[in-house]
């Protein structure tokens, strides 16, 4: 499937040199342009194809009340910044007050733009989000945004390919975040570097679309900035009638191209990894990156279990920062805050999956818990199915869309030495704000976190 | 972009693994939209204390390494976010060079767009400067991309590549030598560019127009 989508993209190649690739689609957000944009103007350079670039306020927005000016001066100008280079640039902005704001990677997939087949470039590493369509997504630093703006193409060597294949029937319980948690935990956050991944089996075919943006979104947690699963009839119903998808005659066309997509039996890969399904339980992350991993009934592990000193090493700074003790149950650990949002699980499924746990109950009285959907669309199809009124009724706060307390730049963040069950990707220090310490899991263990006060195993969980 | 030769200089050791850019550069620094800056955010929480006094046991608050522009580190540096701001935080505050065992994908690339050199050596000869530069700010690096070539004084020596594959490591090494502006080498091919364009189906050139 990379192959092929690779191949239709080659504007032109010189031996011994990357190949030029060109770029469908270009998602913009306030953070990683703002600079690009800038570069284009000191060299007097425009953009090539504003009609194929867009841009949406994430990273910085509050979720409070937009009707209130933004409090965060630099927040307030970065924000601003994007509005006039779309304004100068002739950009598609989806900006604060438009009911289709929201994660860029959210919103991408929700309003059609994103489709089998295309190359998507983002200057975010959650671009990867996008593969779940059998889309090359890839992303970008701020240079490459700026060179994607002035010419529409990315200079990049072809990727070495990584199978994972997740074969069986997934348990009652387990989600699309407990199995790139598990892949993660399995293979190492470097173990795809150098890689595209191209998750495939039962288990993977057998997810909604949202769960497999979920499981492409973390790609990066493995080392691989692109993941990608090849399109089926799943896919196209996702798609199909979306607002920037193809219509009538139009929509025939593609289908027929995107079935053209499907990987070849037998196609070769660089590497392989195979998974048990029914072996993936509901993870928890216990240290300061996503590899640092184990089941809900799990422990702690010992930093004298690793065998490399330097993974030793990794693990005793990892429990010093979390402030965990080796062989501590993971039941027994007791967050503080409880964050379901970000672009890895903030999507009308996982809301209506954390929903469906909270229904009824109260969160914990030492537990501040918190909803933010992953688009305004999201949030008001939410509403629609009273699920807000769930989460306000057990005490959960219920917030505007953005990426929120995923990488804290707007106000929401934890204070040092708060813990935090966080549906989000990443756990590393700081991430969630200074000294804040975060463990992952899926919606639905978050939102069982923030009733019972403690991390509790999903599968043993009584729908009220 | 400026053009890297060679560069002589103090190494910094920084012995951790997977070290993320969220570390490198801390999200909330990223608000800023300047270029210049950058410097002063890197590694902020481990430089500095809660209180905003310099953290004495990190290794860049240590005497001798403050000078130092070349870094060695462990495996999978710059990984997480792929903000761009991590490179030039090391570039602003005076690194030259950075050598690892291996970098994360998008940290590695935007080494390059930013003539910030990375350097991947064997594990063992990294284990052997680890070692080197931790005893005291002494040890003194030349990395020289024309030769691939690290050495010092003190008869380590070793060669070098930018890229584990052999054609983008000496595509990669050019580039650096001659500081070539790649937006401008792409803007050359606008004309095939403007062919490729021309040859989409109809379908999918029309889709994203909203109907």
């Amino acid at each position: 499937m990379f192959e092929k989508i690779w191949d239709a993209h080659v504007v032109h190649r010189e031996e011994g040199k990357p190949s030029l690739l060109y770029v469908d689609l270009h998602l913009v957000h306030e953070v990683t342009s703002a600079q690009a944009f800038e570069g284009l103007r000191l060299a007097g350079r425009s953009v090539r194809r504003p009609d194929l670039t867009i841009a949406t306020v994430d990273h910085n927005v509050p979720t409070t009340d937009r009707g209130l000016p933004i409090r965060d001066e630099m927040s307030r100008k970065q924000i601003e910044a994007l509005k006039s280079n779309c304004e100068e640039f002739g950009i598609q902005l989806y900006g604060m007050e438009s009911d289709r704001q929201g994660i860029v990677h959210v919103i991408g997939p929700e309003l059609g733009y994103t489709r089998p087949g295309l190359v998507i470039v983002c200057g975010d590493s959650h671009t990867s989000t996008h593969g779940a369509f059998g889309a090359f997504a890839m992303p970008v630093g701020t240079s490459q945004v700026e060179h994607v703006l002035a010419t529409q193409c990315l200079v990049q060597a072809k990727l070495k390919t990584m199978e994972v294949l997740v074969e069986g029937a997934l348990p009652a319980g387990v989600t699309a975040k407990d199995i790139i948690l598990g892949i993660i935990g399995r293979i190492g956050v470097d173990g795809a570097v150098g890689h595209v991944i191209e998750f495939a089996g039962e288990a993977i075919r057998a997810l909604s679309m949202e769960g497999r943006m979920t499981v492409c979104n973390m790609s990066i947690e493995a080392g691989a900035r692109v993941g990608m699963i090849a399109p089926d009839e799943t896919t196209f119903e996702y798609v199909r009638g979306r607002p920037y998808a193809p219509k009538d005659e139009d929509w025939d066309a593609a289908v027929e191209a995107w079935r053209g997509l499907r990987t070849d039996p037998g196609a070769a890969f660089d590497k392989s990894v195979v998974i048990d399904a029914a072996e993936l339980e509901p993870y928890v992350t216990w240290g300061t990156n996503p590899g640092m991993v184990v089941p809900v009934t799990g422990r702690v592990p010992d930093p004298a279990s690793f065998s490399s000193p330097a993974d030793r090493a990794a693990a005793e700074q990892a429990l010093v920062y979390m402030d965990l003790k080796p062989g501590t149950l993971i039941q027994d650990i007791r967050p503080d805050r409880v964050f379901i949002g970000s672009c890895t699980n903030a999507r009308i499924e996982d809301l209506r999956a954390a929903a469906e746990i909270v229904r009824g109950r109260k969160t914990h009285e030492d537990v501040r818990a918190m909803v933010v959907p992953g688009s305004t669309r999201v949030k008001l199809q939410a509403e629609q199915e009273g699920l807000d009124k769930i989460f306000s009724e057990a005490g959960f706060e219920w917030r505007e869309a953005g990426c929120s307390m995923c990488l804290g730049m707007n106000p929401d963040i934890l204070a040092p030495g708060e813990r935090c069950a966080s549906t989000s990707n990443r756990n590393f220090e700081g991430r969630q704000g200074k000294g804040g310490r975060t463990h992952l899991v899926s919606p639905q263990m978050a939102a069982a976190a923030a009733i019972a006060g403690r991390f509790v195993d999903i599968r043993e969980w009584e729908v009220a | 972009m400026e053009p890297f030769k060679k560069t002589t200089g103090i190494v910094a050791p920084l012995d951790r693994l997977n070290v993320d850019t969220d570390s490198i550069v801390p999200a909330r620094f990223l608000k800023r939209i300047e270029m210049e800056g950058w410097g002063e955010t890197l590694f902020f929480d481990w430089r500095f204390l809660p209180d905003g006094r310099p953290n004495p046991e990190f290794v860049l608050n240590t005497p001798g390494y403050k000078d130092a522009s070349i870094l060695v580190v462990g495996r999978n540096f710059g990984s997480g976010s792929s903000r761009e701001h991590a490179v030039w935080a090391l570039k602003q505050y005076g690194f030259r060079a950075i050598i690892a065992p291996s970098l994360a994908d998008i940290f590695h690339k935007n080494c390059f767009e930013n003539g910030f050199v990375p350097v991947f050596l064997p594990e063992e000869r990294i284990r052997e400067l680890m070692r080197k530069a931790k005893e005291g700010p002494g040890c003194v690096l030349t990395v020289d991309l024309e030769r691939c070539e690290v050495w010092d004084e003190e008869g380590f020596r070793s060669t070098f590549v930018v890229h584990h594959d052999p054609e983008t490591h000496e595509f990669r090494r050019l580039t650096l030598l001659n500081g070539l502006d790649e937006i401008a080498l792409t803007l050359q091919q606008g004309e095939k560019i403007g062919d490729f364009e021309s040859k989409r189906p109809g379908w999918l050139t029309r889709a994203g127009s909203e109907k």
